[in-house]
């Protein structure tokens, strides 16, 4: 911190509001990207392990890996490959919410009680629609959880990835808060990136209630 | 618009066998042979691993038949897509299988909706069954599975199956998980239900009682799916084929045979039916006349019971209050076997039964000692008995 300087400056975040709302925006766009890319691959998966659930075993554990790598190992990992790049970034933070979205889809899909799949096909549903019209349906809540965590997770690691470049809050943080000693950016940076995650959050479950009314006559 | 209802199909067993195993192995089912005559209840019925359910779910290819035949109305069922078979056979299970994410209504619309009526014509049919099953649709339409009783979900259930108006219906122990009094009910109910529908129905139960109760036709299945003996439920009780039948019916048949008769085959009482408000003296009066049963029956405005009253609760003078009764009458309906009736109105304080008809309505009244008459009748004339 420089002498003499207060420690949050007002004028400095109002001068800096365009900025404050551009790196917002790339956050978002970074985030949105990683986990919409994580979810389908994920999605994908998990319908290849609906079939061959013999896959599901060696699935995590690859996808746990993943997981276990220290993010800006990760980052720096795909550097040499990729470069100083958005796809960088995206590889590393896809692979996170990897683990996350596949055990979620695939627990949702296999929580659906045995008896409604049994009355589902006694009914006559093919394959496909008892997937799309039941047994989905019912995974919703424990699938959007799973987007949940997964996004919330990937608004933190999005901070991390300024390191290579990729903007964002955690530019506001990291380079101009720690680098040149400014509280003021760190500060604004970290309660934004804060509100932004819960916000999403919130906003997630909200969906998650409209689409399944149902859950909470169960509740009940 | 009334529904056309179409009556059941024939629905015939050839030879069939199952084996989960390879060629050589145990079958689960052993070279079985019988035909249901449209519009029959059939009940499978046996101890666990007799293959009953494997028999069932082969008719609507849940499960495919290692050999044999299995034909409805003469038409192979393995010569059609499974799918579409299944949509014209009702299918009833245990856990009921509601689809937790779907209102009642779009329950019972599940088959329509796959065979694309059009939405008028579901919304006619879902109401009308709704009404069938004794749901309210006004009231339940909306309402998801999680929101109603195990016996409403069970009506749902049955509901659903009869959407498409299938002319075969299959049921998998469906009244196997409620307890026996809420069990009696939906089986009275079926019972009734069935008498106008007449569907060809295939019923599998573990529950002898329950076979005897439901049956037009009783298959008994033994280890391996051996058909030990397929006849009605009279046949089966009066002349068992085998040892093995005549242990699985069990030593008490005589009581057994309770369960042939219904509450509606005896002549009802007509009990002292009592107003809350009128004077006790004068209900004293009316209970002396020689057809009173010794208990005034409290209704209410609706004729519906309240609960028995005795001389006790009659002492002084004064108007009856509505609290003054017994409240644990017991409710039989006219579909109620004399075996329920009988093993319920031991439990209870006052050993008469209340009969009730729609809307729990007094029809009138069946004392214990009706019950061990006939039982002493078909002792005495009952041809296997022993």
């Amino acid at each position: 911190m420089i002498e003499g300087q207060p420690f949050f400056r007002f004028d400095w975040l109002v001068d800096n509001l365009d900025q404050l709302a551009r790196r917002l925006g790339e956050h978002v766009l970074v985030t949105f990207i990683a986990v919409t890319v994580g979810f389908l691959i994920s999605f994908a998966l998990a319908l290849l392990i609906r079939r061959y659930p013999p896959i599901y075993g060696p699935i995590l554990a690859v996808s746990g890996i993943l997981y276990a790598i220290p993010s800006i190992a990760l980052f720096v990992l795909f550097i040499p490959i990729t470069g100083l790049s958005l796809l960088t970034a995206e590889i590393a933070l896809v692979s996170y919410t990897l683990v996350i979205l596949v055990r979620n889809i695939v627990t949702g899909l296999r929580a659906v009680p045995s008896d409604v799949i049994e009355a589902a096909r006694g009914m006559g549903y093919t394959d496909t629609q008892r997937l799309w019209r039941v047994e989905l349906p019912i995974a919703l809540p424990i699938i959007v959880a799973g987007v949940r965590i997964a996004t919330v997770t990937t608004i933190g690691l999005v901070t991390i990835a300024t390191l290579i470049g990729m903007g964002g809050l955690g530019y506001l943080i990291v380079n101009i808060g720690v680098t040149r000693r400014f509280p003021t950016a760190t500060i604004t940076g970290v309660v934004v990136v804060v509100l932004l995650s819960t916000i999403v959050d919130l906003l997630l479950l909200a969906v998650q209630r409209r689409l399944t009314p149902w859950a909470k006559a169960r509740e009940a | 618009m009334t529904t056309p209802t179409t009556s059941g199909a024939v629905v015939a067993l050839e030879h069939v066998a199952k084996r989960y195993g390879p060629p050589g192995s145990p079958p689960a089912v052993t070279d079985l042979s019988l035909t249901i005559p449209a519009g029959e209840v059939c009940v499978l019925v046996g101890p666990s691993g007799c293959g009953k359910t494997t028999t069932m779910k082969m008719i609507n290819r849940l499960i495919e038949p290692t050999s044999g035949r299995i034909t409805i109305d003469g038409v192979d069922v393995m010569r059609q897509p499974a799918v579409e078979l299944r949509r014209r056979i009702g299918y009833v299970i245990q856990q009921t299988g509601l689809f937790p994410h779907l209102t009642v209504a779009e329950n019972v619309a599940v088959v329509p909706r796959l065979l694309r009526w059009q939405d008028t014509r579901v919304r006619e049919r879902v109401d009308e069954l709704l009404e069938l099953v004794g749901l309210d649709p006004a009231g339940y339409r909306s309402r998801y599975p999680a929101a109603l009783s195990g016996g409403e979900r069970q009506r749902v259930g049955v509901a659903r199956a009869l959407a498409a108006d299938p002319p075969v219906m299959l049921m998998d122990e469906p009244f196997g998980a409620v307890d026996p009094i809420l069990r009696d009910r939906l089986q009275n109910e079926f019972l009734r239900l069935q008498a106008k529908v007449r569907k060809t129905v295939v019923f599998v139960t573990h529950d002898v009682d329950e076979a005897i109760k439901m049956a037009d036709r009783i298959a008994i299945l033994q280890r391996g799916g051996i058909l030990a003996q397929y006849d009605t439920p009279d046949q089966i009780l009066a002349n068992p084929a085998s040892e093995f039948v005549d242990r699985f019916v069990g030593a008490d048949r005589g009581l057994k045979r309770l369960s042939l008769a219904r509450v509606r085959d005896l002549p009802l009482l007509q009990p002292v039916l009592v107003r809350p408000g009128e004077e006790r003296a004068e209900v004293r009066r009316r209970l002396e006349g020689p057809e009173a049963l010794g208990f005034a029956l409290l209704v209410d405005e609706e004729k519906r019971p309240i609960g028995w009253i005795g001389h006790a609760q009659l002492a002084g003078d004064g108007p009856i209050s509505p609290d003054a009764a017994t409240p644990d009458a017991t409710l039989l309906q006219p579909e109620s076997t004399l075996r329920d009736a009988l093993s319920e109105l031991l439990l209870s304080s006052v050993q008469l039964g209340v009969v009730v008809g729609e809307g729990e309505r007094v029809l009138g009244a069946i004392s214990v000692d009706q019950i061990s008459d006939t039982l002493r009748a078909a002792a005495g004339h009952g041809h296997g008995a022993a």
